[in-house]
């Protein structure tokens, strides 16, 4: 007893504010983000942090014990692009990467439609995966090259761990696509919802030509996404979905009816008690 | 009234299994090589056999007008132990005598299995974790080794997970011996 109270009153006090995330991201030698290249860089953070927060909500409800933990890890890769790349978006104005995650509205998130799809049944989960995590490879597989040093940091880390939840999500499908007729007919259920979301992340929005080379042009990520899936969907012997293309906005603010109900849950806790540290 | 008990940090929690870490303060050798002595004795707190330095997280140690300055580098973007390892060297540091110590986390050049020392490599398989088996090809063969069981040394194991307790890990099975186990995956 006497051991277990002396470790509780020794109270590790570990609060964001005081650990120090990369160097490269601010500090003395590190940059602070021009207002457009902040810009972008919440477009990628916002895409991460929600998704990250959508599969935090599979734990304890995946389909196998594994599932739990993969998806818990993959959530846990992104929630780290996310905090560097919000962290710095913040240099541009002062503000942190808690002030931006849990004090900003909907309308101020830059997340693309995709990325807010809800999780639906497993096979929505893994269509949305498929998507999010080939465009996010095929982005940072150029990014880590940017004349942004802060952004090529991000991705050149962020490349190698996407990689490995593409790998997990194209397992996923080749499994529920080969699986039974009901896992079947759940995964072409699935990609035909989610394919109508994939258009937005390749759109050119006019900030992408005001940065230049700093940044990968949306438009020019479309081939290789195409290149990278069609094996995938052909080996799945499942049809690219061709329904309709969705508006999209997410970037300009406007964004899917479940965004306002994701940040309620999220962003709930930090606004009933802020500053609250643990 | 309900008491509820306080629960300890994850930190606490392995303190009180593993003990606390030990801070070896090193006694001679230049400034610099007792700063570096100091942060090298920092552990993974999840993984307690392994150092800092033997995992290559540790990149640099630097002193400049009484300032140590000790670069770190995360294992995986989302790695929660980060925060704890920066702390835990900041204390060996300033144990072994320099009142000023910075922890400085650099992302870039990105953190890959093949910084794992041999050392590193030994303790992980020791403590029952496979090492990793190398990310640079090998040779004209293409295809991933076998990973070769911690327990009865088969390399008749097969993969269960792709992600396991921890984001560097996934988790085997051997066939030898029926164990399961982690396996530290390339990266």
């Amino acid at each position: 007893m006497t051991d277990a109270r002396s470790h509780a009153v020794r109270a590790v006090h570990i609060s964001v504010d005081e650990v120090e995330l990369a160097a490269e991201l601010a500090g003395d030698e590190g940059r602070t983000a021009t207002p457009d290249i902040a810009e972008y860089a919440l477009w990628l953070g916002d895409d991460a942090l929600i998704l990250a927060q959508q599969l935090g909500a599979w734990i304890a409800h995946a389909p196998e014990l594994e599932e739990d933990v993969a998806l818990a890890n993959i959530a846990l890769d992104l929630l780290g692009h996310a905090r560097s790349l919000l962290r710095y978006a913040g240099t541009a104005d002062g503000r942190s990467e808690d002030d931006l995650a849990y004090f900003r509205d909907e309308p101020d998130f830059r997340s693309a439609w995709l990325f807010e799809q809800p999780n639906g049944d497993f096979a929505h989960t893994i269509g949305r995966q498929l998507a999010a995590s080939t465009y996010l490879s095929v982005l940072y597989e150029r990014l880590q090259h940017s004349g942004d040093p802060v952004l090529a940091a991000v991705a050149g880390k962020a490349v190698k761990e996407v990689a490995y939840h593409r790998d997990h999500a194209v397992q996923w499908t080749l499994r529920l696509a080969g699986g039974t007729d009901e896992s079947r007919r759940r995964m072409i259920t699935a990609i035909d919802d989610i394919w109508p979301y994939v258009d937005e992340l390749f759109r050119d929005e006019p900030l992408i030509d005001r940065l230049g080379d700093a940044v990968v042009r949306p438009s020019t990520l479309r081939a290789p996404f195409d290149a990278a899936v069609a094996p995938v969907l052909a080996e799945a012997e499942l049809e690219v979905p061709t329904r309709f293309t969705a508006s999209g906005g997410g970037r300009r603010g406007e964004h899917f009816p479940t965004l306002g109900y994701l940040l309620a849950e999220m962003q709930v806790l930090a606004r009933a008690h802020p500053g609250a540290t643990w | 009234m309900v008491m509820r008990a306080v629960l300890p940090t994850r930190a606490e929690a392995l303190e009180a299994v593993l003990g606390p870490a030990p801070v070896v303060v090193p006694a001679d050798g230049t400034d610099l090589e007792r700063a570096r002595a100091a942060a090298s004795t920092v552990c993974d707190p999840e993984l307690p056999v392994l150092s800092i330095a033997d995992l290559g997280v540790l990149r640099d140690v630097r002193i400049d007008e009484d300032v140590v300055t000790v670069v770190v580098t995360p294992t995986y973007s989302g790695c929660p132990m980060m925060q704890v390892i920066e702390r835990d060297i900041a204390r060996a540091v300033r144990a072994a005598g320099f009142a000023d110590v910075h922890v400085r986390t650099e992302l870039s050049p990105a953190w890959t299995t093949d910084w794992i020392s041999a050392e590193g490599r030994r303790r992980l398989e020791e403590f029952g974790i496979a090492p990793p088996t190398g990310t640079r090809p090998l040779g004209p063969i293409q295809g991933g080794l076998h990973v070769r069981c911690p327990h009865c040394r088969s390399l008749n194991t097969r993969e269960i997970s792709h992600y396991g307790s921890t984001a560097c890990k996934a988790l085997y099975a051997c066939r030898s011996c029926g164990e399961p186990f982690d396996f530290f995956k390339d990266h």
